[in-house]
């Protein structure tokens, strides 16, 4: 990055560090950070939809879709995070290539499936092996960010299921009492009062999808805890940089950046907590009606 | 809606490129000097330079992709890539789940380094890296097998404590004993397991071994691959005659 790096292991002190610390290796480590921000950014709003589609199948009067509500919430919160991103994601992928070598190659007469090997024509692989790199990157980003929403979504359609529940059966009764359809009942009364009711496990949620990510190695996506293993591991002469086992002090840079990220996303639920209660029939809305009383 | 718009975009660019004849060269890049990820963020080492010289000769373009030793192989045979190029030993058992070009590293010994020389091996903790050919011989002799997902994390815990010696590729070993000031040393005889080091190819890909082939053939033929071990490896590695 600066001239005075040609030369690295002439180096030593501040200037070492300097160079040391913008490798193109490091620039990568930096930007992982940005990669997993932008992963947890569009993976909660996705996963709350997908809590919110299970959560109303659950409770629909319609039996088949009820049974699909339940069972996704079911069966995603009984399979291991592990065993669903190395199963899934293959699975997923395959059958993604699955579809499109039908379409696209019709006069294909090979086996798919020979032996182990999954054999697809070379116009139906997603992505082409002849795309660069990057958009290798970018769909292993997306498949990632659709298995943690599938996965975040079950445990926030359980979150939201209970939320709905909690609403008092009485606020339920005036509406219906006023006349009010199921749909105007449910979207303008029970979906405006169940938020409070659910954010703080919606809140836990958030939190355990911020240090999922490491989750992410598995599909081939590079996050920052991959990095600061790979920068702190111990380097021979082979590498421009050696140094000894430094693992203690990246992860000790990480420790940081999730305690930061714990503490702003604290300060912004407490804040969204205290809108939400407003005007709500709960000790906390009844405590801040008397605060304003008094 | 957003993300299948999104993929949608994916789609539409990657389908506009030309169906070139693209390989790609599947390896894990943590495993010096075989392959690495070098300072400025590429993959670097003994088997970036062979395989960039092998698809020169075959009349390939190769791109390079890093994945995790675990699960090197399921991701070769779902497609992934095409090739593994990871120093991987070739056996009977990885033969029975993919293909293997001719062998371009001849036979090498692996090697123990521990703390101090002269520890009992027979009631040791061993490390070695999960599913190496040296994981499955400890797991035979009957020490204290502990596995770890990378080879730098099997030389950090005999640095620690944690176990009391390793098992590794001597030539991985080599050049980490060599600079660890007197820390490590090499104990024991050498230990020879595994046949020569070989290129993975998925079972289906019978015409892309066969190009790889005839390019290690012509490497080994014309003395290049023999100089290329001998300046990652040092002067003491097996050559081909």
């Amino acid at each position: 990055m600066f001239s005075f790096c040609a030369e690295p292991k002439t180096l030593e002190g501040v200037t070492w560090l300097a160079c040391y610390l913008t490798t193109g290796k490091h620039i990568a480590f930096y930007g992982s950070f940005i990669t997993v921000m932008v992963l947890i950014a569009i993976t909660a709003p996705v996963a709350l939809l997908f809590g919110f589609g299970g959560a109303t199948a659950a409770r629909s009067t319609i039996a088949p879709l009820r049974w699909f509500g339940k069972g996704y919430t079911a069966i995603v919160r009984g399979i291991p995070d592990i065993a669903f991103f190395l199963f899934f994601v293959i699975a997923l992928d395959q059958a993604f290539e699955f579809l499109r070598h039908k379409v696209l190659c019709p006069e294909w007469t090979d086996p798919i499936r020979q032996g182990n090997d999954f054999v697809v024509c070379s116009a139906a692989k997603l992505p082409l092996s002849s795309s660069p790199q990057w958009v290798h990157e970018t769909y292993g980003f997306f498949l990632a960010v659709l298995t943690f929403a599938i996965v975040f979504g079950a445990f926030a359609a359980n979150v939201l299921y209970g939320g709905m529940r909690a609403v008092p059966r009485g606020q339920l009764e005036t509406a219906e009492a006023y006349g009010m359809s199921r749909r105007q009942t449910f979207w303008r009364i029970l979906v405006p009062q169940m938020w409070v009711y659910a954010l703080p496990g919606l809140s836990n949620l958030w939190m355990i999808l911020i240090k999922a990510t490491p989750l992410l190695f598995l599909l081939g996506v590079e996050d920052i805890v991959y990095w600061a293993r790979e920068l702190g591991g111990s380097k021979t002469q082979v590498f421009s940089y050696p140094h000894g086992d430094w693992r203690l002090y990246y992860f000790l840079g990480l420790l940081v950046f999730y305690l930061a990220l714990t503490k702003v996303s604290e300060v912004a639920l407490a804040k969204l907590m205290a809108r939400l209660t407003k005007g709500q029939a709960t000790m906390g809305g009844e405590a801040q009606r008397k605060a304003v009383a008094s | 809606m957003k993300k299948l718009l999104l993929s949608a975009a994916v789609l539409a660019m990657s389908t506009s490129f030309a169906f070139a004849d693209t390989v790609r060269m599947g390896t894990e890049g943590a495993y010096p000097p075989y392959n690495f990820i070098n300072d400025a963020g590429e993959v670097d080492g003994f088997e970036r330079e062979l395989g960039d010289e092998l698809c020169k000769r075959a009349e390939l373009t190769c791109e390079w992709v890093t994945n995790e030793w675990d699960s090197i192989i399921p991701n070769l045979v779902s497609g992934n890539y095409d090739t593994i190029i990871a120093g991987m030993s070739v056996t009977d058992e990885r033969d029975e789940v993919i293909d293997f070009t001719q062998d371009y590293i001849p036979p090498s010994p692996s090697a123990i380094a521990a703390l101090s020389d002269g520890i009992n091996l027979g009631s040791a903790v061993i490390a070695a890296q999960t599913g190496t050919i040296q994981a499955a011989y400890i797991a035979e002799s009957g020490a204290t097998l502990v596995e770890f997902a990378t080879p730098d994390e099997t030389i950090a815990a005999v640095k620690n404590g944690e176990a009391d010696a390793v098992l590794a590729d001597k030539d991985f070993l080599a050049p980490i004993v060599a600079e660890s000031n007197g820390e490590l040393v090499f104990t024991g005889p050498d230990v020879s397991i595994g046949g020569g080091v070989g290129m993975g190819l998925r079972e289906s890909d019978g015409e892309l071994r066969a190009k790889f082939n005839t390019a290690i053939s012509s490497m080994k033929a014309d003395g290049t691959l023999n100089t290329m071990l001998k300046k990652w490896f040092g002067d003491e590695i097996a050559t081909y005659e």
